[in-house]
């Protein structure tokens, strides 16, 4: 139903790790966001697009093995909070890295890559995941 | 007189996979029992508030509100009849909605019904519609579910606080322990240490006993004022108080992994506006969804130190102990059916502050408070019961 427009809105986003900026305080946000939950009205209008470099470290993570339909096939994965460089925290897919080799605190950097599959569209869904640097 | 506001009934159905059950029965017999065990009559009802999170896309059932009025048989009525929806904490922000309505004056008597059927969905699409209490666009679309979010959250604990995974098992023990004392619980087994550490993986470091079950049910209660409650001779047990605090939706947006802002501010507010102490609490209820969770709520709502809960769980929290956690069951063991699971945190307290708890009863029970969340702590409300 909603799910092409909605894959296709954030597309962009997901490709090319687009986030924003406050103009006001230079606090950056992914996903962007249309107003600094940090100054408010100040920001408004100031919030400047900047394309994230994928580079950060691992905050935590887990090994997921109870899966919605749409992963069952990648069962089972590494999902983590990774904490860009830029500053922003994101939730992401840890992958092609050997077991036990993922810890708290190590360095990732972003991949292009298939995330899910749609069942009922048949939509495959592109976006970012994590190799280990 | 003073606008207090009491629950004067409870009332709920058995908790578990209940197959032959539908919504609309569920909320109708649990709010049935409510009105019986309060001593009123349907006709006394001003205002019912239906509590719900995903009838939705689970039953493909919206206008809860109507549904419950008309099949509870209060249509004609033409009472307000609406639902609260703040995902797994609908139930508490549901009570709180009937509070505020009693103390503004407005109304004298309220019903609240939380109902939730999630087993109309087979397999694990259910953990697909689970995961809409996430944001669906940044977390869920890679992966996340709430399992797999709360499993972060205890690999970073464990790791900072080096907690071992036994403390975690043992609020799911305690769980289990207590829910084979309450006839309405999913689950009515004990069990072991060894069994809690060695179930399933469902999210490393999480297994299936650190994760509450897919659960159906219903609870409900009845509300009055004061003035009501005593002109028509009714008794209750008075919500001392009262309150809601909101966070970012995602977990990667939050200051931290462990500390519950929501909680920690719902409860504060909660012990000022009462004018109570952690210590004068006689039980908890927590939203213990995950048990990662239970050790970070009793420290969010101040029982103990940050990366300390881990020294109440080997006897403080039973229900013989200083603090006890969960008379009920809990999320894992009483069971989590979204919309009903802050309702039935009251149905416990209203026992256990009446003294019919029965085998699980808490010694003196004099105050509880009651801690209902919204997926990985983007809402929390707290609430403070008994007292005079
Ligand atoms: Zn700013």
């Amino acid at each position: 139903m909603g799910e092409l427009s909605r894959i296709w809105r954030e597309s962009e986003h997901r490709y090319r790790l687009m986030g924003n900026k406050c103009g006001h305080c230079d606090m950056v946000f992914f996903p962007i966001r249309d107003v600094c939950p940090h100054c408010h009205r100040e920001s408004i209008g100031k919030m400047k697009p900047v394309e994230l470099s994928g580079k950060g470290e691992i905050v935590s993570f887990t090994i997921v093995h109870d899966t919605p339909p749409s992963f069952v096939r990648q069962r089972p994965y590494t999902l983590a909070l990774i904490r860009l460089d830029e500053g922003p925290v994101l939730t992401g897919q840890i992958v092609d890295a050997e077991k036990d080799a993922v810890e708290i605190g190590k360095r990732v950097k972003s991949v292009f890559r298939k995330i899910g599959e749609d069942g009922k569209s048949g939509i495959i869904q592109y976006g970012y995941k994590f190799v280990l640097e | 007189m003073s606008n207090n506001v009491y629950v004067i009934g409870a009332g709920e159905t058995k908790y578990g996979e209940l197959w032959e059950r539908s919504l609309r029965d569920l909320a109708v017999e649990a709010g049935l029992r409510a009105i019986e065990n309060a001593g009123i009559y349907s006709k006394d009802i001003q205002i019912l508030y239906g509590s719900n999170s995903l009838a939705g896309i689970i039953n493909g059932q919206e206008n809860i509100g109507s549904l419950i009025a008309d099949f509870s048989g209060i249509a004609a009525q033409n009472i307000p009849a609406v639902r609260i929806e703040a995902s797994s904490a609908s139930g508490g922000a549901a009570v709180r909605e009937a509070y505020l309505a009693i103390r503004s004056g407005e109304y004298d008597v309220a019903v609240v019904g939380g109902v939730e059927k999630m087993t109309d969905i087979f397999g694990n699409e259910v953990l697909d519609m689970m995961s809409s209490l996430l944001d669906r666009e940044w977390e869920a679309f890679f992966g996340a579910t709430p399992a797999a979010l709360a499993a972060i959250s205890a690999r970073k604990y464990m790791k900072d606080f080096n907690v071992k995974k036994d403390a975690l098992a043992m609020m799911s023990v305690n769980d289990h322990a207590n829910a084979s004392l309450n006839l309405n619980s999913h689950f009515k087994n004990k069990i072991t240490l060894e069994q809690a550490l060695n179930a399933t993986p469902v999210a490393e470091p999480l297994n299936l006993m650190d994760c509450s079950p897919v659960t159906d049910g219903a609870s409900a209660l009845v509300m009055a004022s004061e003035s009501y409650m005593k002109k028509n001779r009714l008794s209750g047990v008075k919500i001392a108080a009262s309150a809601i605090s909101q966070d970012y939706l995602a977990l990667h947006s939050r200051n931290s992994l462990y500390t519950l802002d929501s909680t920690k501010i719902a409860a504060k507010e909660a012990f000022k506006r009462s004018g109570l102490k952690p210590e004068d609490m006689s039980f908890v209820e927590l939203h213990d969804s995950y048990s990662i969770y239970g050790l970070m709520e009793l420290e969010d709502l101040g029982f103990a130190e940050k990366g300390k809960a881990s020294t109440l769980v080997e006897d403080d929290i039973k229900i013989n102990g200083r603090l006890p956690v969960n008379p009920s069951g809990g999320l894992k063991a009483k069971g989590n059916p979204l919309g009903a699971t802050g309702v039935g945190q009251f149905v416990e307290a209203f026992l256990q502050l009446s003294g019919k708890a029965d085998k699980r009863q808490v010694k003196d029970a004099k105050y509880g408070i009651l801690q209902n969340m919204a997926g990985t702590g983007s809402t929390s409300v707290v609430h403070i019961v008994g007292g005079d």
